[in-house]
């Protein structure tokens, strides 16, 4: 019993310790923490930015299958409306003459060290004018037709989602 | 049988029929049904087409340079590496002299032997009868080229840059007429056909609903007889031919 009493007070001691030093131990780190770029437009995302962070992945992927597999457009998780909306101009890239989404996804998965494969294929940049979906308007007319018609509450910006 | 062995046998028959070639001209245009937002492809719908090889001028790719344009692939000057997603094939009878022209691309089969092969299941087919390569899963390894009897398939050997936003497409993967999914999916046609017709005027590609026997391209296909490529091996393709 003596043992067990003995082995409770090391652990809080542990535990008092190790909470007085986390804080110290983040406080030294030489890494800077990441500060992803603002959104080019929105201000609010399709889910609220917490579970963006976590969930992102996931609901990407996802809807990746739903569209690449099934055939189904307009869902509400896009990697096109991420271009849409968080791509931005940065003067190193490009000259600045397009928005990327490098600024916005490179911040933390660089500092997370998670390399991404999404921009082997899809491509990141939009132009700086226009809502990036595609310079066929025609296209963008039928696009915008095609949402309207099956939902209501979704707009154009969800135009041609990422296959 | 290689591939050229397969073109001698495409041409079997094809004087007889390049005499028929004006025919009764019918108006090769199909309007899509559109399907709605959030709702997948179904297999009550078979997508297919119709290629009237009478009517394709061997002088004109309207249709390689509009689905080009579309889908956003070029070559390098490296005619066996570069990409290809569709094609022109121009045939001759060395006996008769009769010459015919046509294009070709994923036949979209009903059995199709890219899928049977394909080690991750990358290789698929749509509920709608549209043949695809899931680029998210594809490995690289290209076995769907070789066991591909139209040779419809392509690997991407280069970097990409500047992919349309509907038409992803990276280095390591292979890739193949998507017969525009990404237009059909919102009721458009596919752009070699659009082309064909409103640019090039030839009206020689037709494009619909197999299932539908009320669809323009079922009833065209039931007035007069049309062949598939290969039909022998039994792949079932979506794409039907006249005047080979």
């Amino acid at each position: 019993m003596i043992h067990v009493k003995s082995l409770f007070g090391i652990l809080f001691a542990a535990v008092i310790v190790l909470s007085i030093a986390a804080p110290a131990a983040m406080a030294e780190s030489t890494v800077p923490l990441p500060s992803p770029a603002k959104a080019f437009k929105g201000k609010q995302c399709v889910e609220p930015a917490d579970v963006m962070r976590r969930e992102h992945m996931n609901f990407l992927k996802h809807q990746r299958d739903e569209t690449v597999r099934e055939g189904i457009r307009g869902n509400k998780y896009s990697l096109q409306q991420c271009i849409d909306c968080h791509a931005t101009a940065d003067p190193k890239i490009q000259n600045g003459e397009v928005r990327t989404l490098q600024p916005f996804c490179g911040a933390c998965h660089t500092y997370a060290a998670v390399n991404i494969d999404c921009f082997a294929c899809h491509n990141p940049t939009a132009p700086l004018e226009t809502s990036g979906a595609s310079k066929n308007i025609e296209f963008d007319k039928m696009i915008a037709a095609h949402l309207g018609q099956g939902n209501p509450d979704q707009t154009s910006k969800n135009a041609g989602g990422a296959q | 049988m290689t591939f050229d062995a397969a073109k001698r046998h495409l041409l079997t028959g094809a004087a007889a029929v390049v005499g028929m070639a004006i025919a009764p001209g019918v108006t090769l245009i199909a309007p899509a049904q559109a399907r709605k937002a959030g709702e997948p492809a179904s297999d009550k719908v078979r997508w297919g087409l119709l290629i009237d090889a009478n009517k394709c001028d061997a002088g004109c790719d309207d249709c390689v340079v509009a689905c080009r344009t579309e889908n956003g692939w070029q070559g390098h000057d490296r005619p066996t590496t570069d990409p290809q997603w569709i094609r022109k094939v121009n045939l001759k009878d060395n006996k008769t002299g009769a010459t015919v022209s046509l294009p070709v691309m994923c036949q979209h089969c009903e059995n199709p032997p890219c899928v049977d092969v394909c080690p991750t299941g990358a290789s698929m087919r749509r509920a709608d009868g549209i043949v695809l390569v899931d680029k998210h899963i594809c490995i690289g390894c290209r076995y769907c080229m070789m066991a591909c009897p139209y040779k419809a398939r392509s690997f991407v050997h280069e970097d990409t840059t500047g992919q349309k936003p509907y038409m992803p497409r990276g280095k390591g993967t292979v890739e193949s007429c998507t017969l525009c999914a990404h237009r059909i999916d919102i009721g458009g046609t596919p752009a070699c056909v659009e082309a064909c017709g409103a640019k090039a005027g030839k009206e020689a590609m037709m494009f619909g609903d197999l299932n539908d026997p009320d669809s323009d391209i079922s009833k065209e296909l039931s007035k007069r007889a049309s062949t598939r490529l290969r039909a022998d091996l039994g792949l079932e393709p979506g794409v039907h031919y006249r005047g080979l």
